[in-house]
């Protein structure tokens, strides 16, 4: 076998939908045996934080490509639907029920199978200063870093991606 | 490949699992085995053949034989490293 492989990945979206690509491929990448770090920026860095985490959401508004609720029923919810109170909570517990009877684990189960197959959870630190978020807000394991520290791992990646 | 009649060490049953628990869940168990030994893996995503074929090209784990019954998919890998 040849030196380990590295995968360098870019969390930038903090909807519950768009949590699961980033850290599907990170743990996957862990199981294979590599070494994988995410850099969490923006909004990905709800998928760090203690609290947001719990309450990841899924928009039906501007989201064409959300299945409709009910599949056997191809009606889409046109986005003047979607966008009224509550909406996006409905949407949420669709899309979870979905997960949920694909026997998919749920984000924080994926972090923590993340966590413990080492994967490196960089915490975007302007992202954290722009949002007042601190330290403490984030999940253990979450690594204060800047820009310079994500791109001095990804240097030696095999594989980058910005999801 | 057909069935070579080994007889695994350990069974692991991912039916109704999708990607990446059958992934995660084989590597987590072929390291609870001994150098040598063998894993049996049930899958019924079809996504799980090509996976596992490069999970074991990935970790260098063996890939003895890959069996499809009936949307079964039957993976046997030995422990190599």
């Amino acid at each position: 076998m040849k030196q380990k492989r590295r995968l360098a990945l870019v969390a930038s979206k903090g909807t519950l939908d768009m949590a699961y690509p980033p850290l599907i491929l990170a743990t996957t990448a862990a199981a294979m045996g590599w070494e994988v770090g995410i850099f969490f920026t923006f909004y990905g860095l709800d998928l760090l934080h203690r609290q947001r985490l719990k309450n990841l959401k899924v928009s039906p508004v501007g989201n064409p490509a959300m299945p409709p609720p009910v599949r056997s029923l191809p009606v889409k919810v046109p986005d003047i639907v979607g966008a009224l109170p509550g909406m996006p909570s409905v949407a949420t517990a669709i899309m979870k029920r979905w997960m949920r009877e694909s026997n998919m684990p749920t984000v924080e189960e994926l972090l923590e199978i993340a966590r413990e197959s080492g994967v490196k959870l960089f915490a975007c630190a302007t992202t954290m200063g722009v949002m007042g978020i601190r330290q403490e807000d984030l999940v253990d394991g979450a690594e204060c870093a800047g820009a310079t520290t994500f791109l001095d791992f990804a240097s030696e990646a095999d594989v980058t991606l910005f999801v | 490949m057909a069935p070579s009649g080994i007889k695994p060490d350990q069974v692991l049953d991912c039916r109704g699992l999708l990607c990446p628990l059958p992934v995660i869940k084989t590597s987590k168990a072929i390291r609870s085995l001994a150098v040598g030994q063998v894993l049996e893996m049930l899958a019924t995503d079809p996504g799980s053949k090509p996976d596992m074929l490069a999970w074991s090209k990935q970790t260098g784990q063996e890939l003895l034989e890959v069996h499809e019954e009936d949307g079964v998919f039957r993976f046997l890998v030995r422990r190599t490293r």
